[in-house]
């Protein structure tokens, strides 16, 4: 719970509330995404993300 | 008040540790896992710092982590949504890692640092510090300046890439940034992908491959790829990366404007054209890195810089700007990797949250040396060294001087492990293998048969201060090999115009000063000065090689092999001497010859770690 709390608190200091359904909508898409794989390791040539 | 700085989790995990505002102790996570750029929670480097400081966890403060994950996390989904849908690839492989681990990192680091006894409020005990204050701080608190400007320079931190401060006392503001995607250590990190070396490690070889090439792409790099503004912001042209949206780091555009794809390394040769494109990203990066100092001194008229930032660690590009003599004086964080956040997060949390004085000593910087890491004392070393089955004979310290510097003078390949490892990424004459910067031979046997590592890649010297501007065209300290500068004139040896013609990596073989293991093809090197009194038997050595040989300059490379963290104990020292062509080693006061250790435990030290 503290995370969303504190995701909240972080979105009203950098006024970034637009981002709200694009976040819900990636974390859906990104939860699918996680559902339908196992590894969490990302082959990244620099793991800039 | 004691502060425990942490990095970790993207590369170079580490754990810094303020006692009062003095650097107890510092070191990296992979010196201990024996991982190389180690990325996980710096459980064991946390232990060392706690233990080198005679603490326990509960003495600790406040812990500060070395970045923001929220702030990264707004850069990742920004980013994706700005390209969108064309970095569907990357965000498919990004975003599981982010939903399942980074997101939390927060509950992951209070998780951690509960496991490993951090009792109380940890909402109140453990601080986030911004990826580039941490770097900034890391720059200005540990450098003996009372005031100056803080240029920070790196691949990505969380939004900026690139940030100016000003720093006073125990106050330092930051006062402009550039943000991702537009990076000058991206940018370097592209021409190191495209010329076939690893990104976040390859970047020294396409330094030390540039001397070898015509900086003949420069124009192009300046033209397409890069904005560069009077101020020494700039721009990348997006279409001829890939980062932001792939999984590689150039676009087909730049392999088009390059003349063909990313080099092979398990395939394709090093040739000339990749020399080229290696000086032309190093001359491209030098005048950016020196128009934006140039600005920032015109901007603020301070006469002190400071520099850290991956970036910082371009030597080439420093000894340049240095050269320049827009400042009086510059001080580049040792440790100016990420590792060195873990020691910049401690500082900002001890000065900027905690408001803490900051106690300068006039002249002196607060790294003392960078020698920050493990010791052993004489008893440790030996029962260690018996442990692994090593044939050793214990000397004092006098004797132990005189026979390596005999050993040395009869070119003979040398281990020395002495005193506290160092923190950063350089040895400093804590982990070192040393040679005679005088043989024309050593630089290959080193190269080739100690270190495992491609013939191209030249060697640095460490010489005595006092002696250094005989030997170089320098008059300030560089105890961190953080500066590179020219062999003086008289020197030098000319090439004759048929040895000029030779081939890049050829020309290597020539002897091109009276101390050719150390000077490169453009007869610049990489230089240590070292101190008296920051480490005396160092000095002391090359003090007696000196004597000796007449000769006050050594070489001196890291104590490891290719894609192998730097030695960390006498167990790891023995390991690598027998694994290797090394043919002394000096553990402390123990001192060991190759031909008189058992041939049994011989090691293919060759094959045994991943190539970096």
């Amino acid at each position: 719970m503290s995370f969303f709390s504190e995701l909240w608190a972080f979105m009203r200091v950098r006024k970034k509330f637009w981002l709200l359904p694009i976040l819900i909508m990636m974390v859906l898409m990104g939860g699918l995404i996680v559902l339908t794989q196992g590894s969490t390791v990302a082959p990244f040539i620099y793991t800039l993300f | 008040m004691r502060i425990l700085g942490i990095s970790a989790f993207y590369h170079d995990s580490a754990a810094a540790l303020l006692d009062n505002g003095e650097i107890a102790a510092a070191a990296q996570e992979e010196r201990f896992t024996r991982k190389k750029h180690d990325s996980g929670f710096p459980h064991r480097a946390i232990e060392f710092c706690l233990k080198q400081a005679g603490l326990k966890i509960d003495d600790v403060d406040f812990v500060v982590f070395y970045d923001k994950p929220f702030l990264k996390f707004e850069r990742l989904l920004e980013t994706y949504l700005a390209f969108a849908p064309r970095g569907f690839v990357s965000f498919q492989k990004a975003i599981p890692v982010w939903l399942k681990e980074k997101l939390f990192q927060k509950k992951l680091l209070q998780d951690e640092l509960k496991k490993i006894g951090v009792e109380g409020d940890l909402e109140k005990k453990l601080l986030f510090s911004e990826h580039h204050l941490s770097h900034a701080a890391s720059a200005f608190f540990a450098s003996p300046f009372e005031e100056a400007a803080v240029l920070t320079m790196d691949g990505v931190g969380e939004w900026a890439t690139t940030s100016f401060g000003h720093g006073k006392g125990n106050d330092l503001k930051m006062v402009r940034e550039i943000h991702f995607p537009h990076s000058l250590g991206l940018l370097y990190s592209a021409f190191t992908y495209y010329t076939g070396f690893k990104v976040n490690s390859g970047e020294y070889k396409v330094m030390g491959l540039a001397p070898y090439g015509e900086p003949k792409y420069t124009d192009k790099i300046l033209q397409h790829l890069i904005d560069l503004k009077e101020d020494g912001s700039f721009r990348l042209d997006l279409s001829y990366f890939n980062y932001c949206t792939g999984l590689t780091m150039t676009s087909q555009k730049f392999h088009d404007l390059f003349g063909g794809p990313p080099r092979q390394p398990d395939k394709d040769r090093l040739d000339q054209r990749h020399m080229d494109l290696a000086a032309s990203v190093q001359d491209a990066t030098e005048r950016i890195v020196i128009q934006l100092a140039g600005a920032i001194q015109k901007e603020t008229g301070l006469k002190n810089l400071c520099l850290a930032g991956g970036v910082a660690l371009n030597c080439v590009a420093n000894g340049k700007l240095l050269r320049k003599k827009y400042f009086d004086h510059i001080w580049i964080q040792p440790a100016a990797g990420d590792a060195g956040g873990a020691l910049g997060a401690a500082l900002a949390g001890h000065h900027l949250f905690k408001k803490q004085p900051r106690k300068l000593t006039p002249g002196k910087d607060f790294m003392r040396g960078s020698y920050l890491g493990p010791e052993f004392t004489q008893e440790e070393i030996q029962t260690r060294l018996e442990s692994v089955g090593a044939q050793f004979t214990v000397l004092d310290t006098d004797s132990m001087i005189d026979q390596c510097a005999r050993a040395l003078a009869d070119e003979k390949a040398l281990g020395w492990f002495q005193g506290r490892m160092e923190f950063g990424p350089r040895a400093l004459g804590g982990r070192s293998i040393l040679g005679d910067a005088r043989s024309p031979s050593m630089q290959s046997v080193l190269n080739l048969k100690v270190k495992f590592r491609e013939s191209f890649r030249p060697f640095a010297p460490s010489v005595l201060r006092e002696d250094v501007a005989d030997w170089f065209e320098i008059g300030e300290d560089s105890p961190y090999m953080l500066l590179v500068a020219d062999v003086v004139q008289n020197r030098r040896i000319a090439m004759t115009e048929e040895q000029k013609a030779l081939f890049g990596i050829d020309k290597l073989n020539i002897p091109r000063s009276d101390i050719p293991a150390v000077t490169h093809v453009d007869y610049s090197a990489r230089i240590q000065t070292v101190h008296a009194d920051t480490n005396p038997a160092y000095h002391q050595l090359i003090s007696r090689f000196k004597e000796l040989t007449g000769c006050p300059v050594i070489v001196n490379t890291s104590f490891n092999v290719r894609g192998e963290p730097i030695v960390c104990t006498p167990e790891d020292a023995f390991r690598c001497f027998m694994g290797t062509d090394l043919d002394v080693l000096a553990v402390g006061g123990c001192l060991m010859l190759k031909e008189e250790q058992d041939p049994s435990l011989k090691l293919n030290y060759a094959e045994a770690f991943e190539l970096d």
